[in-house]
């Protein structure tokens, strides 16, 4: 159907979600929505300007995409820059492959912690429509101070894993060509150890807590929710893997795409369609085609794909999310906290098992091989699947570079699930706030952090506009950088 | 007079002793006294380009890596008003390169972001230059990243009085100025720069680094988390003393 045909409401941007972001309802003369379109407007192009640049800084630069999950750029660069050097994920030594699960481990916790307390739980724990200058964690901490605190301390804990590797607890120092700088000391070793068993406690109380919300709040589940195929890594028997694996994909009954696919050919899996309002682009799985191969990544997507997990709690905490399913696949959309929370306590197991190995404290941590021009690092970052792509001339300059962000991959998703909350929530041509919060709310199930794909960060004003079929502007509104709600149009 | 009481001056109030043939620079580093520098090396020639080293002498602005010492002379150093004057040349130095510190092999271990730090600088107060000049990767061993030269001279004459060979040279005039490479292509893989010469390890900023090595250092062991600018260059004094001579 043509455009001019449609009514567009556009919102714009999003807050709580880190970078910009702006939706535009196309709607049909029966006042339907009959497409969302998530636009990202800015544009930061780290793919082009790391152009020209010795490979060696690569991690350094992608891992300034992100303020929350710099780690997975870093690392998925690094494994890039490792096979430049000749040097593959099973070759590096066991104390680099260990220090740098304990790494990516110590990074999507603190992320899931971040983006459940800190970000979504307003929503989850005060309703949607709730009073806007309450719903945040601030609020939370006033009143729910332990869910509050316990989730700033479990970030907290995560930055101190990132902070003991990488020096820093954002934008640290760790990777070099085919290892690292350095492992762990057994003081620092220790020192992290202290606090692991509450850390894995809350961690649990924090599945409790959203499998509780989930079940209590059936309303809840039918919310954005999607019947999709889903993309994501596993280990070699099937089981949960975030740092290296292959990809697996499914479709929505769980029936297969592809299994233990090796990322390095991700080229000939997936295609990346460009379309003209917007810099984020829409990949697709090319043997189902552009139509049907959107799919979903992150949270929801690895815990619907793992056949286990290969800690004790969270293949627990599993078997009862996939038992509310009757055993298929969960598709609520507000779901993917549940499974983030399912992924937190897995990290921290996962964490306090390497923190009792031997190998984090090793000294072999650099191995070289021969120079090659090409090099594809993969890894499960906190929202999704995550790709970095480079090629280097024979000097060691990039070349041309490839980045295929989680957020990018549930861009199609995004879309669909604003559309599916719009058509349930806009009343009449009136935009109101509820529908603002609601479609918000669906962003957020996602990705709190437009950022790695948008490209911008800190919040922005907001502003809405109902375009009519003949494109007039019939009503607006608009939220500034503070929250403040004001009518800008009538 | 004895000649211990003739050969002294004043830094900030502190007599200070110097030898014939010392500048105040050279003076001031034997007393562990700083003032801050990044085109100046114990063990070459001086060459008073990066103005940095300003002092007030007897009410005059003069360069003190090229100033020699003489007796009585009043110096004034650790002022408010030169502080400020040294952190308006190091922001002009970081807008007119590339100084991207985050991605930068050399982070830590950079003269030029520790003086920022030093001298309290906060933001690079004027309008970035971007400059987008040639990045030299032909060299198997180094790299030679234009963007982030400071045009201190220290690679050139490095290379002509330490390691005998005349591999570097500045060209060009004002924001045209820039590093050149003496070789039949002018790239840095025809020249005899070995990784060994000085003239490859002396760049205080990280515009001639070793090739495909980076952030081998953890956060915490590089030079200037383990010393400040001052400590580092009053070592490096130490080890190099030497006296300039003009030949």
């Amino acid at each position: 159907m043509s455009d001019k045909h449609l009514r567009r409401i556009a919102i714009d941007p999003i807050s709580r979600v880190e970078g910009h972001g702006k939706i535009t309802l196309l709607m049909d003369q029966d006042n339907h929505v009959q497409e969302a379109r998530l636009h990202i407007v800015e544009f930061r192009g780290f793919e082009k300007f790391i152009q020209g640049r010795p490979f060696t800084e690569v991690p350094y630069f992608v891992q300034r995409l992100c303020g929350i999950c710099p780690v997975s750029h870093h690392l998925a660069a690094a494994k890039a820059v490792d096979q430049l050097v000749g040097v593959d994920p099973e070759s590096v030594t066991p104390t680099t492959h260990k220090l740098r699960r304990l790494l990516h481990f110590g990074q999507v916790l603190q992320s899931h912690a971040l983006h459940f307390f800190h970000l979504s739980s307003p929503d989850l724990l005060f309703g949607f429509s709730s009073n806007l200058a309450h719903r945040n964690i601030v609020g939370v901490l006033e009143d729910y101070p332990d869910i509050g605190l316990k989730g700033v301390k479990l970030r907290k804990y995560g930055q101190q894993v990132i902070a003991a590797i990488a020096g820093k607890r954002i934008h640290g120092a760790a990777t070099v060509p085919g290892g690292m700088n350095k492992s762990l000391s057994d003081e620092e070793r220790k020192a992290l150890l202290v606090d692991i068993k509450d850390i894995i406690q809350w961690s649990q109380d924090a599945v409790d807590l959203n499998e509780q919300i989930h079940l209590q709040h059936p309303e809840n589940h039918g919310f954005a929710t999607l019947t999709t195929s889903y993309l994501g890594m596993v280990g070699k028997q099937g089981e949960m893997e975030l740092y290296h694996g292959g990809l697996r994909a499914r479709h929505a009954d769980g029936s297969a795409i592809i299994d233990q696919f090796d990322y390095t050919n991700y080229t000939q899996l997936l295609r990346e369609e460009v379309r003209n309002w917007s810099y984020m682009k829409f990949p697709y799985l090319t043997s189902l085609g552009r139509e049907n191969g959107w799919y979903r990544v992150g949270p929801l997507a690895r815990v619907n794909l793992a056949d286990f997990i290969t800690t004790p709690k969270a293949e627990a905490a599993r078997q009862k999310f996939r038992a509310f399913a009757h055993g298929g696949y969960v598709h609520d959309t507000l779901a993917y906290h549940w499974a983030r929370m399912i992924e937190m306590l897995h990290c921290a197991e996962a964490i306090e098992e390497l923190l009792h190995d031997p190998d984090i404290m090793g000294t072999d941590l650099v191995v070289k091989g021969t120079a090659r021009r090409e090099g594809i690092g993969v890894i499960e970052a906190p929202r999704g699947t995550l790709f970095h792509h480079y090629q280097i001339d024979e000097q060691g300059l990039i070349e041309k570079a490839n980045l295929i962000v989680s957020t990018t991959s549930n861009n199609q998703a995004m879309n669909e699930s604003v559309r599916s909350v719009a058509n349930q929530y806009l009343e009449g041509q009136e935009i109101t706030e509820g529908l603002l919060n609601h479609l918000e709310v669906a962003i957020r199930a996602y990705d709190p952090c437009l950022s790695c794909a948008t490209h911008a960060l800190g919040k922005m004003p907001l502003q809405v506009e109902l375009h009519n079929a003949q494109g007039d502007v019939i009503s607006s509104l608009s939220k500034s950088a503070n929250g403040t709600i004001g009518c800008t149009f009538d | 007079m004895n000649q211990l009481l003739e050969n002294t001056l004043t830094i900030d109030g502190q007599v200070v002793p110097f030898s014939a043939g010392q500048t105040i620079m050279d003076a001031a580093l034997a007393a562990g006294i700083y003032i801050p520098h990044l085109c100046h090396k114990p063990e070459l020639k001086p060459h008073g380009s990066c103005k940095l080293c300003t002092v007030d002498v007897d009410g005059r602005s003069m360069s003190a890596c090229t100033f020699p010492a003489s007796q009585g002379m009043q110096v004034a150093n650790n002022t408010p008003a030169l502080t400020e004057v040294r952190k308006t040349l190091v922001q002009m130095l970081f807008v007119e390169g590339n100084h991207l510190c985050p991605t930068c092999d050399k982070t830590g271990d950079c003269t030029l972001q520790a003086l920022g730090y030093h001298l309290g600088m906060l933001d690079g107060h004027f309008p970035p230059f971007y400059p987008r000049r040639e990045v030299d990767a032909s060299h198997p061993d180094l790299i030679l990243d234009r963007d982030r030269c400071i045009m201190c001279g220290l690679c050139v004459r490095a290379s002509q009085q330490i390691d005998g060979k005349n591999v570097f040279a500045l060209s060009g005039r004002g924001a045209q100025n820039h590093v050149i490479v003496n070789s039949p292509s002018g790239k840095l893989g025809d020249s005899d720069l070995n990784k060994d010469d000085l003239a490859a390890h002396i760049c205080p900023v990280g515009a001639i680094l070793p090739k495909n090595h980076g952030h081998e250092v953890p956060i915490g062991r590089r030079t200037f988390d383990l010393h400040t600018v001052a400590e580092s260059d009053i070592a490096t004094f130490n080890l190099h003393k030497t006296e300039h001579h003009d030949d």
